[in-house]
């Protein structure tokens, strides 16, 4: 075993990532077995106190990631996606920021109420992240390696030279060449795609429970994008690590995770196994989505686009945020937010309508 | 000037094979070099080869999709084109006309027949000019219609790309992204052009409005029998849009097909690779899809690498690759690839 708590990779061969230029793709299974939660998430508000008034930016979010899961969280600029996992782990500003209710509990303990220092330990440590732009989130005057031991050597009790070995290690595993020589490279003489890699490295270095990674893989080109994914699934089988995956990509979560949440005015609007929300999406924002996307494997028919913008968040949601773009819309819709329930297992959505028997889904 | 050379065919194009019609706009070794300057006398020390020889046709009433990753050359292709920026070499012929040798008034002229949708849509619009004056400075410039002629062609265009022609004196901030990216549509269609280059026109638009912008730009193409150089690094959505479509990378177009043959049966391995890389909304084909990945990164424009520019990334690369340029030749009726082994 090695430091991280993982079978040590002797051969070099198996570092080398990807082994060939093939790599075929082994179904993704759905893997709920265990079903044990890592993170359980209740009631979450999040507010902002701005010139022009209180932002609503997460209305009441629940949810359970379990161990080992990969979870897609999908929504448009806007939706609250970033905010509420951000919120998480209060790395949101604060002020203007503020939490209103909620409780997010991780290991036994609500970490909403944990002090700064302990909740500290906590980010970084059993928590990791990885955020969109590699550029903005390392610190450009570090050598990357430092980078990476800083975080092992406030988590973890290893010595500088320890933490040294572990950031080579480390560097390998994510696939970077010449780890040795690139530990001393600094953020900016580095690629996008490199520099990625390097926020995957940090985010791995104290093996923890649950990665977060916000639109990982937004700023990159599309055979970058290919690379950092490949990394990231063989990582997660190797790590057993639970993801959270934020993305506006409908096309990256459908390769990658067991589960997705579907965000719309700061609230999940449709939480569904991955197979079921592609093929039987219950929620007319997600059923729109996926019909607004352009597929590469199809010449397809006419791009049906979702009429209208998305709303403004300063007042909390009295009614369904969407209706006002809503095809199905009728008059319950405007008086009343529907909340979230289950359709079928595991497959909750938040609407008044049935758009599989066209009526509404409770008799008022 | 020759009117009629319009309807001669270059020889890097096929004639007639994809999409029958007349040559609007031919783009022949065409070669835009940046000079990188160093030390106090600013001395030239060497180039970034931004576009390094291309060569295709723009048939009358298609849309030619222009994809590669950042850092390709794509937008530069647009903007030579256009000649915002000038060509290092080549030409570039529009209906007749070789903007590359005409005097900067001469071209000027033309301007009103070739315009450009920019990506964005915050960045391409002056915050503090009113959506009239923006629409309206291009027929101010080229046109000289009386104050209430113009107000009305103003208002008419508005609602052609589907805004309210009341909000007329409103300024870009008090705009979504995708009615700004209307708004520089209308901008762009005030002249009645010809051709316009669309560079990345919905890479700044979320998901559900992307289809938004993208239905309008289709349907005016329709209306206005419209020229179109889509500019994107969006595979699935120059599948949807274009007849036919460039690969470019660093700095050369790879391959040049219909959008069916370059799809369906790409030949450079480089086409090949990023058409596996993308994302297809659906998990049951994700989960079985074979994935071709590239090793590295794309190299720099300052320091191509000799022979075939993909030959560093290839996963067929042989020793010839890295000594010979492969030849810019037509497989198949219409398929133009630059490899080697295609076939």
């Amino acid at each position: 075993m090695s430091w991280w708590g993982q079978p040590t990779i002797d051969d070099e061969e198996s570092l080398r990532y990807p082994p060939a230029h093939v790599q075929s793709r082994r179904p993704s299974g759905i893997r709920l077995s265990q079903n044990k939660p890592a993170l359980e998430v209740t009631d979450l508000k999040t507010v902002f106190d701005t010139q022009d008034g209180v932002v609503h930016a997460v209305n009441g979010v629940s949810f359970t990631l379990n161990e080992g899961e990969f979870l897609g969280v999908v929504g448009e600029s806007g939706s609250g996606k970033s905010v509420t996992m951000m919120s998480l782990l209060k790395l949101i500003p604060m002020p203007p920021g503020r939490i209103d209710s909620g409780t997010v509990f991780f290991g036994g303990q609500d970490l909403l109420t944990l002090e700064l220092d302990e909740l500290r330990k906590v980010r970084g440590g059993q928590i990791g992240f990885i955020f969109q732009d590699p550029m903005t989130s390392l610190n450009p005057v570090l050598t990357v390696g430092r980078q990476i031991t800083e975080s092992l050597e406030l988590h973890t009790d290893q010595t500088r030279r320890e933490a040294d070995a572990a950031a080579e290690d480390l560097l390998k595993l994510v696939g970077i060449p010449d780890a040795g020589q690139r530990l001393k490279s600094y953020p900016h003489e580095l690629s996008g795609g490199m520099r990625q890699r390097v926020m995957i490295a940090i985010a791995l270095a104290c093996s923890p429970k649950v990665i977060i990674a916000d639109e990982p893989t937004t700023a990159l080109d599309v055979t970058i994008q290919a690379q950092i994914i490949e990394i990231v699934k063989e990582l997660r089988e190797r790590t057993g690590t639970a993801v959270i995956w934020i993305t506006h990509d409908l096309g990256v979560v459908a390769g990658l995770a067991d589960r997705v949440l579907v965000m719309y005015g700061g609230q999940i609007v449709e939480e569904a196994r991955v197979r079921d929300l592609y093929a039987r999406p219950a929620h007319p924002y997600t059923q729109g989505l996926l019909k607004s996307l352009p597929r590469l494997d199809q010449k397809g028919a006419e791009l049906q686009s979702i009429e209208g913008q998305p709303l403004s968040l300063y007042a909390p949601p009295t009614s369904c945020s969407f209706a006002p773009r809503c095809k199905f819309a009728f008059d319950r819709c405007s008086e009343e937010a529907p909340v979230l329930e289950e359709i079928a297992p595991d497959h909750k959505v938040a609407c008044w309508w049935n758009t599989e028997t066209e009526e509404p889904r409770h008799a008022s | 000037m020759l009117p009629d050379s319009a309807a001669t065919t270059t020889a890097a194009t096929a004639k007639g094979e994809v999409q029958p019609g007349q040559v609007l706009l031919s783009v022949q070794g065409l070669k835009k070099h940046f000079p990188i300057m160093k030390g106090v006398f600013r001395r030239q020390v060497g180039s970034v080869r931004a576009v390094d020889g291309v060569s295709f046709d723009i048939y009358r009433g298609e849309t030619l999709g222009l994809v590669g990753e950042s850092g390709s050359g794509k937008s530069t292709v647009g903007r030579v084109m256009l000649q915002l920026t000038p060509a290092t070499e080549g030409t570039v012929t529009f209906d007749g006309h070789e903007l590359t040798s005409l005097p900067a008034s001469e071209v000027r002229e033309l301007r009103p027949r070739m315009q450009m949708v920019f990506q964005d849509p915050h960045a391409s619009l002056n915050p503090r000019m009113t959506v009239a004056s923006i629409i309206g400075e291009p027929l101010k410039e080229h046109l000289s219609l009386s104050r209430s002629d113009r107000d009305l062609r103003i208002e008419e265009l508005l609602s052609v790309v589907g805004l309210d022609p009341t909000h007329a004196n409103r300024y870009p901030h008090e705009f979504s992204g995708g009615q700004r990216q209307r708004i520089g549509v209308a901008r762009a269609i005030a002249l009645n052009p010809d051709f316009i280059v669309c560079d990345e026109p919905i890479a700044a638009l979320d998901v559900s409005i992307q289809a938004q912008v993208v239905n309008l730009l289709l349907k005016l193409q329709k209306d206005l029998d419209l020229t179109y150089l889509f500019i994107s690094h969006d595979l699935s959505m120059v599948r949807h849009i274009a007849d036919r479509v460039a690969v470019m990378y660093l700095g050369n177009i790879v391959e040049l097909a219909s959008v069916d043959d370059l799809f369906e049966s790409p030949k450079h391995p480089y086409t090949q690779a990023l058409r596996s890389a993308v994302p297809v909304p659906d998990p049951v084909v994700e989960a079985s899809r074979v994935r071709v990945i590239l090793e590295g990164d794309m190299p720099s424009p300052a320091n191509p690498p000799s022979g075939c520019p993909f030959n560093t990334r290839c996963p067929i690369a042989e020793p010839r690759c890295s000594e010979e340029e492969p030849e810019w030749r037509e497989i198949t009726g219409g398929h133009w690839v630059a490899c080697h082994f295609a076939e």
